[in-house]
């Protein structure tokens, strides 16, 4: 088991993590996704977190104390989504149930509805409409609510700024 | 990062391609894999990018703090004022066939224009981070 202490290296790692991840979606053809994972999980959040890290330190504290009971927890989740995984379709399998309800029917029609080749678009734009924006909603709340945790409304006094 | 020279040099090579190839995956979205989310993403991190190696001070220059709260908002009211228009012109909320001669037509130009308001939303929140994470001091 590898430990790292070294918050810096954590957040590279992450970084390939994502990146790497990315690929994977590539590789499963979910070119979509791959797109925002290597985007935002391998750059911008990358980027956020070392400038979280520019505040405060750049090693864990070392802890001391033993717990037991998240210890317990995460492994009894661990169990329980393992369990889970078991019961999963087959990836690709065309009697999995993400394949039979809708999908058929937008994968044939989609393209004489709404003349948009890429059916990813067409559903989340248009079928899905009103999803697409729940969740535009909900990006601009979150960011509303990270700015206003982190004060970022005020204007800072003019003498404060520094350059570079 | 002044005396960074090679990552100057490189970042402003790699920054128009990026912003580029963030407008083409916004408006090719409907033909090639991406959208809105994709292209607010990637013109936010192209953004970004030129922040962390020139300064935010440059960044706010180009993008202004005011604006990006703007366009933040103004992202979701394009998205929202499409499905008013689609309502206003007899379909139901969000139907965008209505919105044209066409029903295809019209689809077309609605999910051009969703796209539209979900990236404006997504790259001036992504820059609207980055201002919020270096505007503190430690």
């Amino acid at each position: 088991m590898v430990r790292l202490r070294n918050l810096f290296a954590v957040v590279m790692l992450f970084g390939i993590y994502s990146l790497l991840s990315a690929a994977l979606f590539v590789a499963l053809d979910a070119v979509d996704v791959a797109f925002t994972e290597a985007a935002v999980g391998a750059g911008i959040s990358t980027i956020l977190m070392l400038a979280t890290l520019a505040l405060t330190n750049a090693r864990e504290r070392s802890v001391t104390r033993r717990r037991a009971l998240a210890l317990a927890i995460c492994t009894v989740t661990g169990l329980v989504l393992v369990s889970a995984m078991v019961d999963l379709p087959v990836f690709g399998a065309l009697e999995a149930p993400a394949h039979a309800h809708v999908v058929p029917r937008y994968l044939l029609d989609s393209y004489r509805e709404i003349g948009v080749p890429n059916v990813v678009t067409s559903v989340l734009a248009s079928y899905r409409g009103y999803d697409t924006l729940g969740e535009v909603t909900v990006i601009f709340t979150a960011g509303l609510g990270v700015l206003c945790v982190l004060g970022a409304g005020r204007e800072p006094p003019a003498d404060d700024r520094e350059d570079g | 990062m002044e005396h960074h020279l090679v990552l100057r040099v490189a970042a402003k090579l790699l920054i128009p391609p990026i912003l580029l190839f963030a407008l083409y995956v916004q408006f090719h979205g409907d033909f090639g894999p991406g959208g809105g989310f994709q292209a607010g993403v990637i013109f936010g991190a192209g953004c970004i990018l030129y922040g962390v190696v020139f300064g935010v001070d440059n960044l706010q220059r180009v993008v202004p703090a005011g604006v990006v709260r703007v366009l933040s908002a103004a992202g979701v009211l394009l998205y929202a004022g499409v499905g008013v228009w689609s309502l206003l012109s007899g379909g139901n909320y969000l139907d965008y066939g209505v919105l044209a001669a066409d029903r295809v037509h019209g689809q077309h130009l609605g999910i051009m224009l969703v796209e539209l308001g979900v990236g404006t939303t997504v790259s001036a929140v992504m820059i609207g981070l980055f201002y919020g994470f270096t505007s503190l001091r430690p």
